[in-house]
């Protein structure tokens, strides 16, 4: 297990205070400056060396995402930073902490990637209904800029740079960079076209970066710590140290920063107090958040909680959001749940998404109480696969895969409710 | 995007908003939010200031507040923006009120980790109180709503009423919040499990005790 010393959010539970003066005591803000004095491309260099993936879903090398970015950005189109804060991926629960309990991490992570991507400027981009974490941001920053850490000559580095805090409304689409994008310029929430990247046109038509809220606080302590040290956790290309977020039927649903590459059972045994009656119990688990497919309970038991690890079992690491559902749950139903979320949030600019959602939906609940025909599971499964990837955005292929871990895996249970709905008793009959 | 909502006659709504304008406080906080972004590019500001025009209309109805059309409308304008741009926003987000609510809104996450953890009978105990989803009560007090995943997994079930969040709900404590709001009593905020603090395993912290009761320092263990 990951010793304490080794965690980089020991504030976590927030048993201690988020301000300033105790975030410093705890090592926050420690001689800024001289982490920025190695230079721009060394500190790219360290956060690539570390190994860090991003981690709000995707798991792109974080260091290489700020390479991409101008080197001699001008006034008139400077570089931008835009962290992604809109947590709303079902099952994700970590940013929230990060920011009500050890939101200087954060902040400071936001001037030195700043720095090293040549922004002039960070917008933390809130969902909405964080309102009490927007409270405890906005106050953050404020102690940040009443201290000199951040605006000119920020924590005495001689580099300018803003931090502000940009509150959403109420939308899970805008977790997607582009449409978070959009969302910062005053408009609706809806994924543009790539190319161009971010990195070439972004916010206001400038170069920007959007980087997940745990990507950029955990950089202060890579670069005081080392790049070695947290490559020194984990497996090859899945390094370093992560929140896990544990829902559903387990004794203790909790956030935990762990290893990453902790196997599961390992990480439900020591931390949540083990599976509500116990692992015979176990049904199926999703990994990675609402938008990656489930795995049962078979297949679940000894895999490493990394990116490589979730994969290898036809599923992915996401958010490390890991939704637990024991044999009690009504499986059909809970991603039925999950299709009427991704109807309800589909942004509506692509016919596949928008059409397809509302379909899928209708079709699960019918899935759901039997009343439906064998032959619309395949139906259903072709629809997933013409949504799958036909869209701007990921949100479509988020809204199929569910259901197709659904058929892949609960196949007999979906046509023993459509039997049983039928009133059919051959099954019995046979007997 | 929300289901539509049962928008208010237009001409009323105008008779009673139409003369809508920021207070001076309030002005002063839009113009603090425009000035975090780059000049010419007040757009930017707009969520936040329909959310401030929202606020605001709750405060004069006593009620969560909602989004009349003269109220875009001076948002719009307070920006210099069309008004068909403000409105794109105020209808694709779901936290702004197209529709009054009552003096408490509450919003029952209803997404799979809630659902799992008996968001069921969260919604069963709202209902059981009278509360109907998708409306107000007849007294004006409570506007009941199933929302998406409000990112309170590890604590769920979960309601937010305002600006409040309750989180390890069950039947009977979902009553008592209620009960409470209905009395005038302020709710204990945040988690409800006695002993819990927050997103810690129930029953005590399996890591990071040190931290428990004072605020200590890792770094001399390196």
């Amino acid at each position: 297990m990951l010793a304490d010393k080794d965690r980089i959010f020991t504030n976590l539970y927030g048993y201690q205070d988020f301000g300033l003066k105790a975030a410093q005591a705890r090592g926050d803000w420690d001689k800024t400056a001289n982490l920025m004095k190695a230079g721009q491309d060394a500190i790219i260099e360290e956060v690539k060396a570390s190994g860090l993936r991003g981690r709000g879903g995707a798991g792109f090398p974080t260091g290489m995402k700020w390479s991409f970015m101008p080197k001699a950005p001008t006034p008139e189109r400077p570089n931008f930073l835009v962290i992604n804060a809109d947590e709303s991926e079902p099952g994700s629960c970590k940013d929230r902490e990060i920011i009500r309990h050890d939101p200087h991490k954060l902040i400071e992570g936001a001037l030195i990637a700043g720095f090293a991507m040549r922004a002039r400027a960070a917008y933390i981009y809130i969902r909405g209904e964080y309102i009490f974490e927007a409270k405890v941001l906005e106050k953050a920053v404020a102690e940040a800029y009443a201290a000199g850490l951040l605006g000119k000559n920020a924590a005495k580095s001689g580099y300018d740079f803003d931090v502000f805090v940009h509150r959403g409304a109420g939308a899970y689409i805008c977790g997607e960079e582009t449409a978070m994008i959009e969302s910062l310029e005053g408009k609706k929430g809806q994924p543009r076209l790539k190319p161009p990247f971010p990195a070439g046109a972004g916010l206001y038509g400038c170069p920007t970066t959007v980087n997940n809220v745990e990507s950029i606080a955990v950089v202060p302590t890579i670069l005081r710590r080392g790049a070695a040290w947290f490559k020194s956790f984990g497996r090859e290309n899945n390094h370093g140290t992560k929140l896990f977020q544990i829902s559903g039927h387990v004794e203790k649903p909790c956030v935990v920063e762990e290893e990453m590459g902790i196997p599961f059972r390992e990480l439900i045994e020591k931390h949540c107090g083990g599976i509500r009656g116990g692992w015979d119990n176990l049904l199926a688990v999703i990994p990675g958040g609402s938008s990656v497919p489930l795995v049962p309970a078979a297949m679940m038991m000894d895999v490493p909680m990394d990116f490589d690890g979730c994969k290898a079992v036809g599923s992915g690491l996401g958010t490390a959001a890991v939704i637990v559902m024991d044999k009690s749950t009504d499986i059909v139903r809970a991603i039925s749940r999950l299709s009427y979320f991704y109807k309800h949030e589909s942004c509506g600019q692509c016919t596949p998404c928008r059409e397809g959602t509302g379909w899928m939906w209708r079709v699960m609940e019918k899935m759901r109480t039997g009343n439906a025909e064998i032959g619309d599971i395949d139906t259903l499964y072709d629809v997933t696969k013409q949504v799958e990837g036909h869209t701007i955005c990921a949100l479509g292929d988020a809204a199929a895969w569910p259901i197709q871990g659904l058929i892949k895996h609960f196949r007999p249970e979906m046509e023993r409710r459509i039997h049983e709905a039928k009133g059919d008793d051959m099954l019995e009959a046979a007997e | 995007m929300a289901d539509a909502a049962h928008t208010p006659n237009e001409a009323d709504a105008r008779a009673q908003f139409g003369a809508f304008a920021f207070s001076a406080e309030n002005k002063k906080t839009a113009d603090m939010y425009i000035g975090r972004y780059p000049a010419g590019r007040q757009q930017s500001a707009v969520m936040a200031l329909l959310d401030l025009a929202q606020r605001q209309v709750g405060e004069e109805t006593q009620t969560q507040g909602w989004l009349p059309v003269p109220v875009i409308e001076y948002v719009a304008s307070y920006l210099g923006m069309p008004y068909m741009r403000a409105y794109e926003v105020a209808t694709f987000y779901t936290m702004y009120n197209l529709a009054p609510v009552g003096r408490f809104h509450v919003q029952v996450c209803g997404t799979t980790p809630c659902m799992l953890r008996g968001s069921d009978d969260i919604m069963a105990a709202c209902k059981n109180r009278g509360l109907v989803k998708g409306a107000t009560t007849p007294d004006g007090m409570f506007t009941l709503n199933e929302v998406e995943c409000m990112g309170n997994c590890a604590s769920a079930p979960m309601v937010q009423i305002n600006d409040d969040n309750y989180e390890d709900l069950d039947y009977d404590s979902m009553t008592a919040i209620l009960q409470d709001l209905s009395d005038g009593k302020q709710p204990k905020v945040g988690t409800q499990l006695p002993g819990r603090h927050t997103v810690e395993p129930y029953g005590g912290a399996t890591t990071l005790q040190a931290m428990v009761d004072k605020n200590h320092d890792y770094r001399g263990e390196y």
